[in-house]
C-alpha cells in the first residue's frame, strides 16, 4: 500500500459508504457503524483517548459478528485490519495527536522555520484567516487557534520555511 | 420422517416439532432469551438482535427468534461472548434513545427500560449522535414520538399484516431510518383508522394515546360542573392490570368506588348504552329485514371500523346500521332523559367515557356525534389513563370495596357486557331480534358459533320461519374479506358484526399494554373474553328488551325503538372520507 496514505483516515472513508449503504434494519449495523464512524473521526481530530481504540475494536468485532447481513458483516474490516497491520498509525494520531501521513489536517501542525524565513511576509499576505501576526521587521508567526490547516502560507513561501 | 427435531441448547437435550424456533425451543426447557423486536404471531424479522445466540459451527452470531431449529444443533443462548454482544446491541439502542423516563408514559411498564434493568446497564458507552424526529400529536387519538422509538416495526407489522392498513412504514435508512407515513405526514391526514392496535404493539413509549386526563381532572375540580362518567364494557375486564391483578378478573365493583373516590358526581355503566344500542340495532335489523331494506346490516359501533368503511368502501356505507355507538348513545340520553329528569343544566353536565379504545376520542368530536350544540360526551379517557388518574389520587385500587353503578341508569343485561368480545353486539342483537320477530321466548340464548378467535365466524339461525345468515368478523384484514365480498355479490349475510381490534373492544388499543413476553405467555384475548361471558352468565338478565332500565326509558321518553325521538338522539349518518390528505 502506498505508505503517504493515513491509515486511520482511510478505514473512515471505506467506512463512511457503508454508513451510507446500511438499510437500516438491524442494529448493530444502523446504529453500530456510525458510531465507529464517529471514534474514526474522534481520532482523525485528535481528540481520541486509547479507550477509544479499545472500545472500537469491541465494537466492530460485535458488528461483524451480530449483523444480519454481508454488508454490516465486512464493514468493520478496514478498521480491524488497518488496527491490525498499522496500529502505530492509530497510536500516531491518539498518543502523539500526529498524521504521520499528514493528511488529518486537525493534526497538521504548521509553524515557520525562523532560521529558513526570510521575513517576506508572502504568508501572511495569503492566509486566508489572519492566523499570520508579525512583520517585516520580527518576522511571522502562525496562530494555530485561528489557522484552518488550509496549506496556503506553505505553498507560498518561496524559500520552503513553513512545514 | 420424523416431523420432531432433537437438538440441545445449554446442555440440555429437547426434542421440538419442525419449524420451532431456537426462541421457542429455549422457551419449552425454561431458558430466557431477551427479546425486543419479537411480537409473538405479529413480528418475527430478526432486526434487533437483541435475542442472539451462539450455534456451533456458525461463524457469527444468530438471531434465536427467526433461526429455525435443526437436528443435532447445539446452541449456547448464554456464553461470555453472547451477553457481551448484547450488552453492546442494548447500549446502541440506548444511545440513540430520548432516555427520558421519568416523563415517559411508559415509565414502569416499558420493554426497554426492563432490558436495561435486567443487564445492569450503568452508563452508555457509545454515545453518539442521535436522530432527530418532531412529535406528531395532530390526530384526536393517537400521539407518535420517534426519539423513543428503537425501529422494532412491532407497529408496522401490526398494521400491514394484522390490520393490513399499511399506514405505516419504514422510511429512509441507515441511521436515518424511521417509521412514516405517505409523505411523512401526520396520522391523521392519512389512511390511518385510529385503532391503535399500533400501540398496545409497542415495547416503548413512541406511540401513546392522546392524553384527555388533564381536562377532566380540571372538570373534577369545578364545582359548577356536572362531571358524570361512563366505563365500557371491555374497561371493568382489563382494568386490574394496571395494579398487577390477574388478567380477566372482573374489576367493576372497585372501578366504580375509585370513580366515586376520584370525585365523579355520577357512575354509570355504558354496558346500559350497549342495551340501548341492541334497542334500536335489533330493532332496524328486523324493519330492514321485513321491509326489504339494505342488507347485510353492519354493525356500526366499532369507530376505527366506521372510519375504515368511510375511507375504503364508502359506496356500501348504507349497509352501516345507523345506530350511534353505545356510549354515544349514552351520552346523548344523559344530556337529554337524565337531565331533564335531574333537572340539571345539560351544558353544565360534562360527560367522561372511559373506553377501551383509543378511536373513541375521534368519534366523540365527530360533527354527527351532537345533539343541537351538545356534544353527546365531552371526554373520552381509555382504560390507561383511567389507571394513571387512580394511581394519581394514591387510591390502593386492590385494597378497594366494591360498588354499585349508579341508578336510575344502572343495572345493565349480561347481553350488554358481550359488546365487548366479537360476536358479542351479534349474540346480543340476535337475542333480542329473535324475540321481536318471533313473540317467542329465545330457550337457547348462547351462541356459541359466533364466539370465539376465528377471524371470520358465520352461523345461519333460524328465526321464525326465516333462516338468518350472520357473518362475524373482527380484526380489520378480516373485515375486508368480508366487504369485499359484499362489494363483488357474494355475500349471502343478512347481518355482519364487525369489530377494528381482533378479539374485540377487550383487546382494544386504550387497554392495558403488555410485553412481548406476557403475550407469548397467556392467552390475554381468552382470559379478558371469558371475564366478559362469565358477567353474561351471571347476570339475572341476559336480554336487553327485558331490561328495567330500557322498559323505563323507552315508556318515559322515547316511546318505542325507531321513532322519531330515538333517531334524533341515537341514530347518526356517515359520509365518504378521503384516505389521504397530503
Ligand atoms: S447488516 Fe444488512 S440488514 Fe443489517 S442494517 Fe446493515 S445492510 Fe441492513
Ligand atoms: S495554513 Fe492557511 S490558515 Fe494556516 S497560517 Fe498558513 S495560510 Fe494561514
Ligand atoms: S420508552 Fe422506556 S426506556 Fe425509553 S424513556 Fe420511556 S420508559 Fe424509558
Ligand atoms: S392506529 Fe391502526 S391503522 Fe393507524 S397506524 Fe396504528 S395500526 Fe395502523
Ligand atoms: S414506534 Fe414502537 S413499535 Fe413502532 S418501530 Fe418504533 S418502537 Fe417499534
Ligand atoms: S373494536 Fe372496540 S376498541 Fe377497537 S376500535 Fe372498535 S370500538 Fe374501539
Ligand atoms: S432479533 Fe430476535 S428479538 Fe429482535
Amino acid at each position: 500500500m502506498d505508505d503517504t496514505k493515513c491509515m486511520v483516515n482511510l478505514a473512515k472513508f471505506y467506512l463512511g459508504f457503508t454508513v451510507d449503504e446500511s438499510c437500516g434494519k438491524c442494529t448493530p449495523c444502523r446504529i453500530g457503524t456510525k458510531r465507529m464512524l464517529e471514534i474514526l473521526e474522534k481520532i482523525t481530530e485528535g481528540e481520541a483517548t486509547l479507550e477509544d481504540l479499545e472500545r472500537l475494536e469491541t465494537l466492530a468485532k460485535t458488528i461483524q459478528k451480530a449483523s444480519v447481513c454481508g454488508l454490516g458483516q465486512t464493514a468493520p474490516n478496514p478498521i480491524l485490519s488497518t488496527i491490525k497491520y498499522f496500529k502505530d498509525e492509530y497510536l500516531a494520531h491518539i498518543n502523539n495527536k500526529k498524521c504521520p501521513a499528514k493528511e488529518c489536517k486537525a493534526l497538521l501542525s504548521l509553524s515557520i522555520n525562523s532560521e529558513k524565513c526570510k521575513k517576506c511576509g508572502l504568508c501572511a499576505k495569503n492566509c486566508p484567516v489572519g492566523a499570520i501576526k508579525g512583520d517585516r521587521e520580527h518576522g511571522y508567526e502562525i496562530d494555530e487557534n485561528i489557522c484552518i490547516k488550509c496549506g496556503a502560507c506553505q505553498k507560498n513561501c518561496h524559500f520552503s520555511a513553513i512545514s | 420422517m420424523s416431523d420432531l427435531v432433537k437438538l440441545n441448547i445449554d446442555g440440555i437435550d429437547v426434542e421440538v416439532p419442525k419449524g420451532t424456533t431456537v426462541l421457542q425451543a429455549a422457551k419449552q426447557i425454561n431458558i430466557d432469551i431477551p427479546t425486543l423486536c419479537y411480537l409473538k404471531e405479529i413480528n418475527a424479522i430478526g432486526d434487533c438482535r437483541i435475542c442472539i445466540v451462539e450455534i456451533e459451527g456458525r461463524r457469527g452470531f444468530v438471531a434465536s427468534c427467526i433461526q429455525q431449529v435443526e437436528e443435532g444443533m447445539k446452541v449456547h443462548t448464554n456464553t461470555k461472548n453472547v451477553v457481551e454482544a448484547r450488552k453492546i446491541i442494548l447500549d446502541l439502542i440506548l444511545s440513540n434513545h430520548n432516555r427520558d423516563c421519568l416523563t415517559c408514559v411508559r415509565n414502569g411498564n416499558c420493554e426497554l427500560q426492563t432490558l436495561a434493568m435486567k443487564f445492569n446497564v450503568k452508563g452508555i458507552e457509545f454515545e453518539g449522535a442521535k436522530t432527530e424526529h418532531k412529535i406528531d400529536d395532530l390526530s384526536p387519538s393517537i400521539v407518535r414520538d420517534f426519539s423513543k422509538c428503537i425501529l422494532c416495526r412491532r407497529c408496522v407489522s401490526t398494521c400491514k399484516n394484522v390490520q393490513k392498513i399499511g399506514a405505516i412504514d419504514c422510511a429512509q435508512r441507515g441511521f436515518e431510518s424511521c417509521i412514516s407515513t405517505v409523505g411523512n405526514k401526520s396520522l391523521n391526514n392519512v389512511n390511518c383508522t385510529f385503532c391503535g392496535q399500533c400501540i398496545t404493539a409497542c415495547p416503548v413509549g413512541a406511540l401513546r394515546e392522546k392524553d384527555s386526563t388533564d381536562i377532566v381532572w380540571e372538570k373534577l375540580k369545578d364545582e359548577d360542573t356536572f362531571v358524570v362518567v361512563q366505563t365500557a364494557p371491555a374497561v371493568r375486564a382489563a382494568l386490574g392490570e394496571e395494579f398487577g391483578m390477574k388478567i380477566g378478573t372482573n374489576v367493576a365493583g372497585k372501578m366504580v368506588t375509585a370513580l366515586k373516590k376520584l370525585g365523579f358526581d355520577k357512575v354509570f355503566d355504558t354496558n346500559t348504552g350497549a342495551d340501548l344500542t341492541i334497542m334500536e340495532e335489533a330493532n332496524e335489523f328486523v324493519e330492514r329485514f321485513k321491509n326489504g331494506g339494505t342488507l347485510p346490516m353492519i354493525t356500526s359501533c366499532s369507530p376505527g371500523w366506521v372510519r375504515f368503511i368511510e375511507m375504503n368502501y364508502p359506496e356500501l356505507l348504507d349497509h352501516l346500521s345507523t345506530c350511534k355507538s353505545p356510549h354515544q348513545m349514552f351520552g346523548s340520553i344523559l344530556k337529554s332523559y337524565y337531565a331533564e329528569k335531574e333537572k340539571i343544566d345539560p351544558k353544565k353536565m360534562f360527560v367522561v367515557s372511559v373506553m377501551p379504545c383509543v378511536a373513541k376520542k375521534f368519534e366523540r368530536q365527530r360533527e354527527e356525534m351532537k345533539n343541537g350544540e351538545l356534544d353527546d360526551v365531552d371526554a373520552v379517557i381509555t382504560t390507561r389513563e383511567l389507571a394513571r388518574m387512580i394511581k394519581q389520587a394514591n387510591i390502593e385500587f386492590t385494597q378497594l370495596e366494591d360498588s354499585s353503578f349508579d341508578d336510575p341508569m344502572g343495572e345493565a343485561t349480561g347481553a350488554g357486557a358481550i359488546f365487548g368480545v366479537t360476536g358479542g353486539v351479534m349474540e346480543a342483537a340476535l337475542r333480542t331480534a329473535y324475540e321481536t320477530i318471533t313473540g317467542k321466548e329465545l330457550k337457547e340464548i348462547d351462541f356459541e358459533s359466533v364466539r370465539g378467535k376465528k377471524g371470520i365466524k358465520k352461523a345461519t339461525i333460524k328465526i321464525g320461519d326465516a333462516d338468518v345468515k350472520v357473518a362475524v368478523a373482527h380484526g380489520l384484514s378480516n373485515a375486508r374479506k368480508i366487504m369485499d365480498e359484499i362489494k363483488e355479490g357474494k355475500a349471502d349475510y343478512q347481518f355482519v358484526e364487525i369489530m377494528a381490534c381482533p378479539g374485540g373492544c377487550i383487546m382494544g388499543g386504550g387497554q392495558p399494554i403488555r410485553s412481548s413476553k406476557e403475550r407469548s405467555e397467556y392467552d390475554i384475548r381468552k382470559l379478558r373474553a371469558d371475564c366478559l361471558y362469565d358477567i353474561d352468565e351471571k347476570s339475572t338478565i341476559r336480554k336487553s328488551h327485558e331490561s328495567p332500565v330500557m322498559k323505563k326509558l323507552y315508556k318515559e321518553y322515547l316511546e318505542k325503538p325507531g321513532s322519531h325521538k330515538a333517531h334524533e338522539l341515537l341514530h347518526t349518518s356517515y359520509h365518504k372520507r378521503e384516505k389521504y390528505d397530503l
